[in-house]
């Protein structure tokens, strides 16, 4: 059937397509580069530049340089594809200039490829060709560059179906990977409640921590008489540890964006605001760009895709406040006020910006809806569990052997994760326990490590699901010095607005400086879980109200250790200084001088070849002795 | 918000405006009246002092007197905005900008380590520039690179998996630099 919408999406795809193919009828190969703050940071720029220049001494036209966004195997980084025409992708793990004058010269000139430095060994696993393995049709195109490294087949793609695979700043590349097809459903459709019910139907729950059905919160705004209504996109991602925002906004915006005026329609908004915070500059220049193409191709703006409906958008930039996740202090801020909360209700999609009915999602709430829109919401649901549909990225970091971002389904269990994605503990030691949430959440111990996660189980267990931080911790943790270190960050980031919070939180903090100083009674842990309950029940907003989280969850699975700390006066893990001293084994000692060489009190004795000893009465505990030493005969006792 | 035009905001707003010019650059003092008689512009107070810690590194007194000028906003709220946030700084800045990640991914691989000795080789905390006016320290929450942990970042470039014993060589490094250009 044909209508303005269809008539426009139709002629824009064509376009876009015939450009490709004619693209593709030139043959050439390509070498794509990742680019993202990640892929940057471990060295990306250099070897860009190094190819660049290698092609143009080649003098040969076949060859070009793709630049993408980042897979999300970010310790492997940077990662660089090399694509013949008719051959099977070959990537490159931790590329350096040398190694891309070795690409150039052996792989892609010579045709041989170098199967020592394949991504992951990919390249010595035949047996899992391209192309194989897809969970389904969404993340086609990804599983055919990367569906031979075990990293990525054991994940389900939606919400980062593109990362990796496209140019974050080609809108073309965006349409021929059905980009936009989703918009042009719905607004041909002409009906926001067929979006609605279809969020609905997908049971998608919000993926910034609350997990508040989108669908849900969608219609609340819609049952408002009020007419101008806003939608805001969450980018304000600063839960430490945690960087699935950063990377989709940097990897795959137009998805983020497609979803974000597909929610706009769905309640009637006329304008959307994306809240990102400032210290992710390539976000926001990636995010700008597409906001200016996609108005330029009449995607956004006045009449879309021909409909007869306008929205627009504006980026509004975060200034490092954590309080402004939550959705009443963003409002403040977008307002240019002090990011304080507001007491709910009333709920933002009632009273939100400027008075008027507002809808904030998480990015990766938004970077799901197009899949939802072409797929079907009974398809999104039938991925996830009963209670959630859909699929969870998480950014799993700590001790792990691979960190990175890892999109599962919801009710993966988190041992899947951790030992299966993740490769298990860095250096093969024993997992204490998993955080997830960040410092909004809880610990789960390593005997757990079964539990689906999703928002239910992991709410019970005393966590909570959050915006996706996983942390994994090692028997070489203390449990107590990192409950301290959350705490420490949400006493600093209390706004100070209510007083359970802003007095709650330091009191906490005093009581647990305490026990890692060796200064503590075992009543203390009694006020602690009495300070902390009361924090939860009547602190103003959600960031305080799951402040003790962390310390409330690791009273509960570890609460051995904060009687160890307290009576026995001992750190199992050795890391709070207060309970430890150095000492050096003279067997082991081989009088090298490097400790005595580092000590900053110079308070270690000896000669070259003569077993070293600490002055304890005079050593800061520092550690650094024990980190130079190369014949592990410093001692942590 | 003032919807009057802007002549008629005070009696001496010639005065008070050209005031502001010779603290603000243009394109700030364009942004500020371009937005100031658009609904909800208040709303751009934060996009402002974005722009002036942009140019001038840090939002020193007199700017912000002048930001609350040209846009009608109290004195009093600008400040209180601006003390709010933690990115927005109200001391100048050193040359190059330090800042140690201390996000968690990265304490737990010892960013603690990292950042003490940071402090020791520069003499200064978190939130003070050296002497020399060389370098400013400053601890951030997660650059979202933690696939580096632990990082650093001078300036715009991310260093990482950090050691204590790296933190002298790459300073050292800045500090050549500088010599090569004072040369």
């Amino acid at each position: 059937m044909s209508s303005p919408v269809t008539d426009f999406f139709d002629s824009l795809r064509d376009r876009v397509h015939s450009a490709m193919a004619e693209h593709r009828k030139a043959g050439k190969i390509t070498v794509q580069i990742g680019s993202a703050t990640c892929e940057h940071a471990a060295g990306s720029l250099d070897v860009l530049d190094e190819f660049t220049k290698h092609i143009q001494s080649s003098g040969s036209d076949a060859i070009e340089i793709h630049k993408t966004g980042c897979t999300g195997r970010c310790s492997k980084e940077p990662i660089v594809g090399i694509f013949v025409p008719g051959q099977a992708p070959v990537k490159y793990e931790r590329v350096n200039r040398e190694l891309v004058h070795e690409i150039f010269t052996k792989h892609i000139q010579k045709g041989c490829p170098l199967p020592e430095h394949a991504l992951d060994g990919s390249l010595d696993r035949q047996n899992l060709g391209a192309g194989q393995g897809a969970k389904s049709s969404v993340s086609q195109k990804f599983t055919e560059m990367y569906g031979d490294v075990s990293f990525f087949t054991a994940q389900n793609r939606i919400a980062m179906r593109n990362s990796g695979v496209l140019d974050p700043e080609s809108l073309e590349e965006y349409i021929a990977l059905d980009g936009f097809k989703a918009l042009a459903t719905v607004l041909g459709k002409n009906d926001p409640q067929w979006v609605i019910n279809e969020v609905l139907k997908a049971r998608l729950r919000g993926r910034g921590g609350g997990g508040f059905l989108t669908g849900k919160k969608w219609e609340l705004a819609t049952q408002n008489e009020e007419k101008t209504r806003y939608i805001i996109c969450n980018g304000d991602e600063g839960d430490p540890g945690a960087f699935m925002d950063r990377g989709m906004l940097e990897s795959d915006p137009f998805s983020v964006l497609e979803g974000m005026i597909i929610g706009g329609y769905a309640i009637g908004a006329g304008k959307g605001f994306w809240y990102i915070r400032a210290e992710y500059p390539l976000a926001i220049k990636r995010i700008q760009n597409a906001i200016d193409l996609c108005t330029k191709a009449g995607l956004l703006g006045k009449n879309i895709m021909g409909s007869g409906w306008d929205f627009e958008m504006e980026i509004r930039l975060g200034a490092g406040a954590f309080v402004c996740g939550e959705e009443t202090a963003l409002i403040r801020s977008i307002e240019g006020e002090r990011g304080q909360p507001k007491v709910r209700p009333p709920f933002p999609t009632t009273r939100g910006l400027w008075g008027k009915p507002t809808c904030i999602n998480n990015v990766e709430t938004f970077a799901n809806i197009t899949a939802i829109v072409n797929h079907g919401g009974e398809w999104f649901a039938s991925v996830g569990t009963e209670e959630s549909g859909g699929t969870k990225v998480f950014a799993l970091a700590g001790k792990v052997k691979h960190t990175g971002l890892v999109e599962v389904p919801l009710g993966t269990p988190l041992k899947d994760v951790v030992f299966g994605i993740g490769g298990g503990v860095q250096d093969d030691k024993a997992l204490k326990a998993i955080q997830t949430g960040g410092p909004a959440g809880g610990f789960i111990p390593a005997a757990m490590d079964n539990l689906a996660v999703d928002f239910g189980p992991l709410s019970k267990v005393g966590s909570i699901m959050g915006s996706g931080g996983m942390i994994v911790l090692s028997e070489e943790d203390c449990i107590v010095d990192i409950s301290k270190f959350y705490l420490s960050f949400t006493q600093e980031e209390s706004c100070g607005k209510c007083t359970p919070c802003r007095e709650g939180t330091t009191r906490m903090l005093e009581i647990l400086e305490r026990i890692t100083s060796g200064a503590a009674v075992l009543e203390d842990l009694d006020k602690l879980e009495r300070l902390g309950k009361l924090c939860q029940q009547t602190a103003l907003c959600g960031l305080g109200r799951a402040a003790p989280n962390p310390v409330l969850s690791s009273l509960k699975h570890f609460r051995d250790e904060y009687v160890e700390h307290i009576q026995d006066k001992t750190c199992r893990a050795k890391k709070c200084v207060a309970m430890i001293h150095f000492e050096i084994n003279a067997e082991a000692c081989i009088g090298c001088t490097a400790c005595v060489r580092n000590c900053p009190v110079n308070c270690i004795a000896g000669q070259r070849k003569e077993a070293h000893v600490i002055d304890q009465s005079r050593c800061v505990k520092c550690g650094q002795c024990f980190d130079f030493c190369r014949f592990n005969a410093v001692e942590r006792k | 918000m003032n919807h009057q035009t802007a002549t008629t905001i005070t009696d001496n707003w010639e005065a008070v405006r050209a005031a502001c010019l010779e603290v603000l650059p243009a394109h700030i003092i364009a942004f500020i009246e371009n937005n100031r008689d658009m609904e909800h512009s208040e709303g751009q107070l934060i996009a402002a002092l974005h722009m002036v810690q942009a140019h001038f590194g840090y939002l020193a007194q007199d700017t912000m007197h002048a930001v609350a000028q040209l846009a009608q906003i109290p004195l009093a709220k600008v400040t209180g905005v601006a003390t709010f946030y933690h990115y927005f700084r109200l001391q100048p800045r050193g040359k190059h900008m330090i800042s140690v990640c201390l996000g968690t991914a990265c304490y737990v691989k010892g960013a603690d380590k990292v950042a003490q000795r940071l402090m020791d080789e520069l003499g200064i905390h978190f939130g003070e520039t050296t002497r020399d006016g060389l370098f400013s320290l400053d601890s951030t929450r997660c650059l979202g690179t933690c696939g580096l942990a632990p990082v650093a970042m001078v300036d715009n470039q991310v260093y990482g998996p950090l050691t204590p014993t790296d933190v002298s060589v790459i300073l050292a490094k800045y500090v050549k630099k500088e010599k090569g250009t004072a040369e």
